[in-house]
């Protein structure tokens, strides 16, 4: 293996780890305030479809984003009301919009394209391009540092940069503004925050509305700049593999940018070298598209540490009597 | 304190609301795609219910799901979501394909009974290592389970396409199953005893032993010892622990009866339809177990009505998919609906209800 | 102030003195069918401190909940300084000078104290201006009332006398001028108990008023200026405090004479039961909450443990009940238990002779969605009586056993098909201690046995442990109660941070020695009797 290669490998790693980074941030917000999200995945996709259609109508991939957030906000806004406002299972609740993503993206697609549920393909202004930094392509030659700088940190679209610059945003919101300090006391305790006069269901609410913007922007970027267009089912489990680097970070945002970036690593690696030879034995492809769950389930078993969950999370708010 | 309403309502009336709620919906996403929802629903009827062909699919799909919904169900009593139905079934189709492959029977009801236990104890299996995580390590199940099918899928593939392929062959499936191991249908069954029913569907005897295990699920839950132990550790595990009751021991044999259950589902599917192993043997009846499971309120005889329904729905759809332009993909949001409105929005409807309840109590003063 | 009738109607007087800090006229709340509060009408003299007494279920929490915004009266006003005030929500009774300081905190446990104080009065959109002004003002706050916490630990770090001032210090950085404390002193020792009403005191002399709900008698006495008794939802009474008695308190509590104390013979102790040598028990987090206990219990006696909640009684109860693992010796009827493996269970220890009571019921002692035939075999389902076959149950037997043992210990309702959240907390108990006692167990467990019960069916449980111990078992008991234990044990065991500071006869000793004890005063300390 090459510099080259080592290169091109990260530098997929880096495109596949921020559909995961933005739906692990958006899960983090929505369980962080008490509200567990397995619904990741069904967002992506109704953003998916909803951006890769608009895109693919309008020619705009801007009106393509906005379509994503759009139908992301939606699906959350449903996860919200059954959650929050019924008080329901939040786990059926995120099964339900997983299977409602899945099927009526389908259906919507067929009957609007006649394409077997695809979006058409994208091209030109409605796809996020690539973004060359400044003088990229001036230090390209430079030994080491020239090709990092030009394939590794340039070249990439602006979602990426955006999901990057979440991180440390999303720190700073949570933990050096009013906002996130309530935001983080209604996962633990929500009565401490409803006795000292502030809504609870507000602050969850808007919780669960940052979390359908950020799988907005994933399943958007899945469809218009990852790919050039929605297929059916394509985000093939990722909003699990989110969700798992979620607990991995134990619900924080610099660790989630590490988790996402394994992950994103691991996928790189299966799509690049299929069936691996490693001259004693043979590693399916098989093995290495599963290995991500694998993984996730040996991270699961708690061998890396103990992950604390918010102390409130999952349990609706009733008033105590 | 007084009961809200009383126990037919919670048990029947709510569910079917929900279900009415769905409906609707679904109709409205029918309009909305260009279609008539009526002429809809009377094509689904015709097509599933209007004749034994009709019946017969739906049976078949019924059993699919009394089984997935059963294996659900029992997991909930303890307070357990296994949403690994789907690689449980998977693991199950495996075990079947290996004892009708590899064990010469000389009847098929041998043939069955191997492949009944091999279903069990592979969909047992499948379930037993996220169990033990869950019980011992407090890894959250429902990760697990996903995780798994996930896991299961590239296994099958594996197994598929590198090593139960014969040779020659390009389709990622099975060799053939030997004619011997094929169960009766259920026309030759309901022939025995002078009952007329169409030859041509899917429908087969494992029909037979779906029903009989709704009747040993509701005798396990309410009757006996472990039954008791179950539903006290799903209500509280503290409490349980104080009762004596072993959280790991429950946690893991409830798991293993849950998988074991979703695994005999492969014994329709496999062994009674398709007669070999293939990719999508399971084709989403592990989820449908759980949607079938709410709307049957977690009680056998809730889930063998709310199977059927749902098998209605499934022959419904492909008479709809074939004479419409209605993609299969309709019955999947339905799906999801039901699961919504009588998982999720649960309380959207009992509320109301129980308003009127209290409402009808008070009237007469 | 108001005069009492036997009718609880409050006979209304003209305001005279100085102006109410807070007043109520005619609060009325009903929940469904229940009437919680019944035209409640109290006024409360600014700067003085104002007790509110009454049983469980009298109706302190709704009033409580509706002077802080939680709930809405269905009739009646509130009115803050002579000013007719509505209180829709906290925010309105925040701003109305209300603070209230609840009986389960409402702390964040793993912020520091000053994110506590600041939660939900941060004045700004950034962190880093609130928490200096807290920082500032904790600190005048401190040296004026005696209310020492350091800002920067984190809640769950701090013990729970350090808890309660945080909870304090939130109402004060609010500004409060009314202070409401609900049951204070639960989780307290004597010592910071004492304290607290210092700081009450100061708040009082600062012109603050203070509002102290509680059940014990003795605080009411010793702290309070007036006291307002409530019953079943009405203001039975309202008294100046050095106008009343403890036993005028209690009897309008109840509307009867009070048997504040249990009839029963000396004990006749026999055999030895139960043995304890050096049991040391550990928690999830490896600290150690039992440091070496050994006491012995014979037939015929009730050993009671005193001391305040979390001292190591309900970690005793656990290893004793199988809940919890342990080291050391523990030797029922000569026979050692295991403390730590297989056998170290639920179901081991009811089958070698020990029954439990639990000390909640609701958490551990019962499904509360089982009937009460269902819970009458939890813990017991694997008795031969209740099996039809080796795989079946006989519900039928157990429905019958569950009617005949409700009959005996005067469950009501009767009806062994109720689920167990439709019965009151008396009854509730009752059905516990009816399984447990019923078993005829060697040792009885039992926790907190009359915590949110009513007086009937306090007197019935105290008369059934004692009938118990009469017919030759040994019971331990364990309660917060100090009356309790004083009254029903033979020997009492005072326990304080994990260990028995002294075993003492109630014949023979105090209130205060006892209590002295349970503040971790140990015999050198008996000289200040």
């Amino acid at each position: 293996m090459d510099f080259a290669s080592i290169i091109q490998v990260l530098d997929s790693a880096v495109r596949l780890a921020t559909p995961l980074l933005l739906a692990c941030l958006a899960g983090l917000f929505s369980e962080r305030s008490g509200i567990f999200d397995i619904g990741l995945e069904g967002k992506m996709l109704v953003a998916a479809f909803a951006s890769g259609a608009a895109a693919a109508v309008s020619g705009s991939v801007w009106l393509g984003l906005a379509a994503g957030i759009g139908a992301s906000m939606l699906f959350a806004g449903i996860h919200g009301l059954a959650s929050i406002t019924f008080r329901g299972n939040q786990l059926i609740s995120g099964v339900a919009i997983n299977f409602l993503a899945s099927g009526i993206t389908v259906l919507l697609g067929q009957y609007w394209f006649g394409l077997g549920g695809r979006t058409p393909a994208l091209e030109g202004a409605a796809r996020f391009e690539p973004i060359t930094l400044p003088f990229a392509a001036a230090l390209q030659d430079v030994p080491v540092l020239g090709p990092v700088y030009y394939e590794l940190i340039s070249g990439h679209s602006i979602l990426v940069y955006l999901a990057l610059a979440l991180v440390p945003g999303s720190a700073w919101l949570l933990y050096r503004t009013r906002f996130g300090l309530r935001l983080r006391a209604v996962g633990e305790n929500p009565a401490a925050v409803d006795t000292a006069g502030v809504s609870v269901l507000g602050l969850r609410f808007a919780a669960v509305a940052i979390a359908g913007i950020l799988c907005g922007l994933a399943g958007a970027y899945l469809s218009t700049a990852l790919s050039a267009g929605f297929g059916r089912e394509m985000t093939a489990g990722k909003g699990f593999i989110a969700l798992a680097a979620l607990i991995f970070a134990k619900w924080r945002p610099w660790y989630a940018l590490m988790a996402c970036g394994l992950f994103g690593l691991l996928e790189a690696i299966a799509i690049r070298y299929q069936n691996i030879d490693l001259g004693v034995m043979m590693i399916p492809v098989q093995f290495t598209q599963a290995l991500p769950y694998i993984l996730t389930v040996v991270i699961l078993a708690g061998f890396v540490g103990k992950a604390i969950p918010p102390r409130a999370g999952g349990q609706p708010y009733v008033k105590e009597r | 304190m007084m009961e809200k309403m009383p126990a037919w309502a919670d048990a029947l009336l709510v569910p079917l609301i929900s279900l009415l709620i769905a409906f609707v919906i679904s109709g409205l996403v029918i309009f909305a795609i260009g279609e008539n929802p009526a002429d809809a629903m009377k094509l689904m009827v015709t097509g599933a219910l209007g004749s034994t062909y009709g019946w017969g699919y739906t049976l078949y799909y019924a059993t699919n799901f009394i089984f997935t919904g059963l294996a659900v169900s029992v997991a909930f009593h303890a307070s357990l979501f296994n949403i690994g139905g789907e690689g449980q079934a998977t693991l199950g189709g495996l075990g079947v394909a290996l004892v009708c492959l590899l064990i010469p029977w000389p009847h098929w009801s041998l043939a069955l009974l191997g492949a009944v236990v091999a279903a069990a104890a592979f969909g047992a299996a499948w379930a037993a290592l996220p169990a033990w995580l869950q019980a011992k390590r407090g890894s959250h199940i429902v990760i697990t389970t996903i995780m798994f099918n996930f896991i299961a899928g590239a296994l099958l593939n594996y197994l598929l396409v590198n090593v139960l392929r014969p040779k020659g062959s390009m389709d990622p499936a099975s060799a053939r199953f030997p004619d011997v191991t094929n169960l009766p249908g259920l026309d030759q069954v309901l022939g025995q005893v002078g009952i007329p029913f169409s030859k041509g569907t899917p429908v087969n005897i494992s029909v037979l032993i779906a029903v009989a295990a709704c009747g040993l699920v509701w005798a396990l839950i309410w009757r006996t010892r472990l039954g008791y132990q179950i539903r006290a550790f799903g209500k509280s595990e503290k409490a349980a622990i104080y009762a004596g009751i072993n959280p790991v021991r429950i946690t893991m044999v409830v798991m293993l009866i849950s998988g074991a259950l979703a695994g005999l589902m492969a014994v329709n599917a496999v062994q009674g339809e398709a007669n070999r192993l293939l990719l999508n043997s399971v084709e989403g009846a592990g989820f449908i177990g759980i949607a079938v499971a709410l709307m049957g309120r977690n009680h056998p005889f809730g889930v063998f009505l709310a199977a059927i329904l749902f098998g209605f729905l499934y022959q419904g759809g492909a008479e709809l998919a074939l004479w419409t332009k209605i993609p299969r993909d309709l019955i999947v949001v339905i799906q999801a609906l039901v699961i919504l409105f009588t998982g999720a929005l649960d309380d959207m409807v009992r509320r109301p209800v129980e308003q009127v309840f209290l409402l009808l109590r008070k009237g007469p003063r | 102030m108001g005069a009492q009738s036997e009718s609880g109607r409050q006979a209304t007087a003209a305001p005279i003195g100085p102006p109410c800090a807070i007043e109520l006229r005619g609060i009325s709340k009903a929940f469904g069918p229940v009437q919680a509060n019944k035209d409640i009408s109290i006024q409360v003299v600014r700067g003085t401190i104002h007790g509110i007494i009454g049983e469980n279920g009298a109706g302190k929490s709704t009033l409580m909940s509706i002077l802080y915004g939680f709930y809405r009266a269905d009739e009646g006003e509130i009115l803050i300084g002579g000013k007719p005030t509505a209180i829709p929500d906290s925010q309105s009774a925040i701003r109305a000078g209300i603070g209230m300081v609840f009986q389960h905190f409402k702390l964040v446990q793993n912020f520091t104290v000053l994110e506590n104080v600041i939660l939900g009065a941060e004045a700004g959109a950034l962190l880093a201006g609130p928490l200096a002004r807290a920082r500032q003002v904790l600190g005048d706050l401190a040296l004026e009332y005696e209310l020492d916490v350091d800002p920067d630990a984190r809640v769950e770090d701090l013990s729970v006398g350090h808890q309660q001032r945080v909870e304090i210090l939130k109402a004060l950085y609010r500004q409060a001028d009314i202070l409401i404390l609900d049951e204070p002193t639960g989780v307290l020792t004597p010592d910071e108990a004492d304290h607290l009403f210092r700081i009450l005191r100061g708040l009082k002399e600062q012109g603050k008023t203070v509002i102290l709900i509680t059940h014990k008698l003795h605080e009411i006495m010793d702290a309070t200026d007036s006291v307002s008794v409530m019953r079943r939802g009405t203001m039975v009474a309202t008294l100046a405090t050095r106008d009343t008695s403890p036993e005028q308190l209690a009897e309008l509590m109840v509307g009867r004479k009070v048997l504040l104390e249990v009839e029963k013979g000396p004990a006749q102790p026999g055999r030895l039961v139960l043995d304890i040598e050096n049991l040391r028990v550990r928690d999830d987090q490896n600290v150690e909450r039992l440091k070496g206990i050994s006491f012995q219990i014979r037939a015929g006696e009730i050993l009671g443990i005193a001391g305040v909640a979390g001292n190591g009684q309900s970690e005793l109860l656990e290893v004793l009940g199988g809940i919890a693992y342990g080291t050391g010796v523990v030797r029922l009827n000569g026979t050692s238990l295991d403390l730590t493996g297989h056998h170290s269970d639920g179901q081991s220890r009811r089958a070698q002779g020990i029954a439990h009571v639990p000390e909640d019921r609701q958490d551990l002692g019962l499904i509360m969605d089982f009937t009460a035939w269902e819970n009458m075999a939890f813990g017991y389902h694997n008795a031969p009586e209740y099996q039809r076959s080796w795989l079946l149950m006989d519900n039928d037997a157990i429905r019958a056993d569950c009617a005949r043992k409700m009959a005996r210990f005067d469950v009501r309702p009767p009806n062994p098909a109720l689920a167990a959240r439709s019965f009151s907390g008396g009854n509730q108990q009752k059905l516990v201690v009816a399984r447990e006692i019923e078993r005829n167990p060697d040792l009885l467990l039992i926790g907190q046995p009359t915590r949110g019960v009513d007086i009937g069916a306090i007197e019935f449980i105290h008369r059934q442990i004692v009938a118990l111990r009469d017919a030759g078992k040994a019971i331990l008991l364990v309660s917060v109660e100090l009356d309790e234990i004083m009254s029903l044990a033979d020997r009492i065991a005072v326990m304080f941070d994990g260990r028995i500071m002294g075993i003492r006869d109630p014949a023979t000793t105090s209130e205060r020695e006892l209590g002295l004890l349970m503040a971790g005063m140990g015999e050198e300390a008996k000289g200040a009797q």
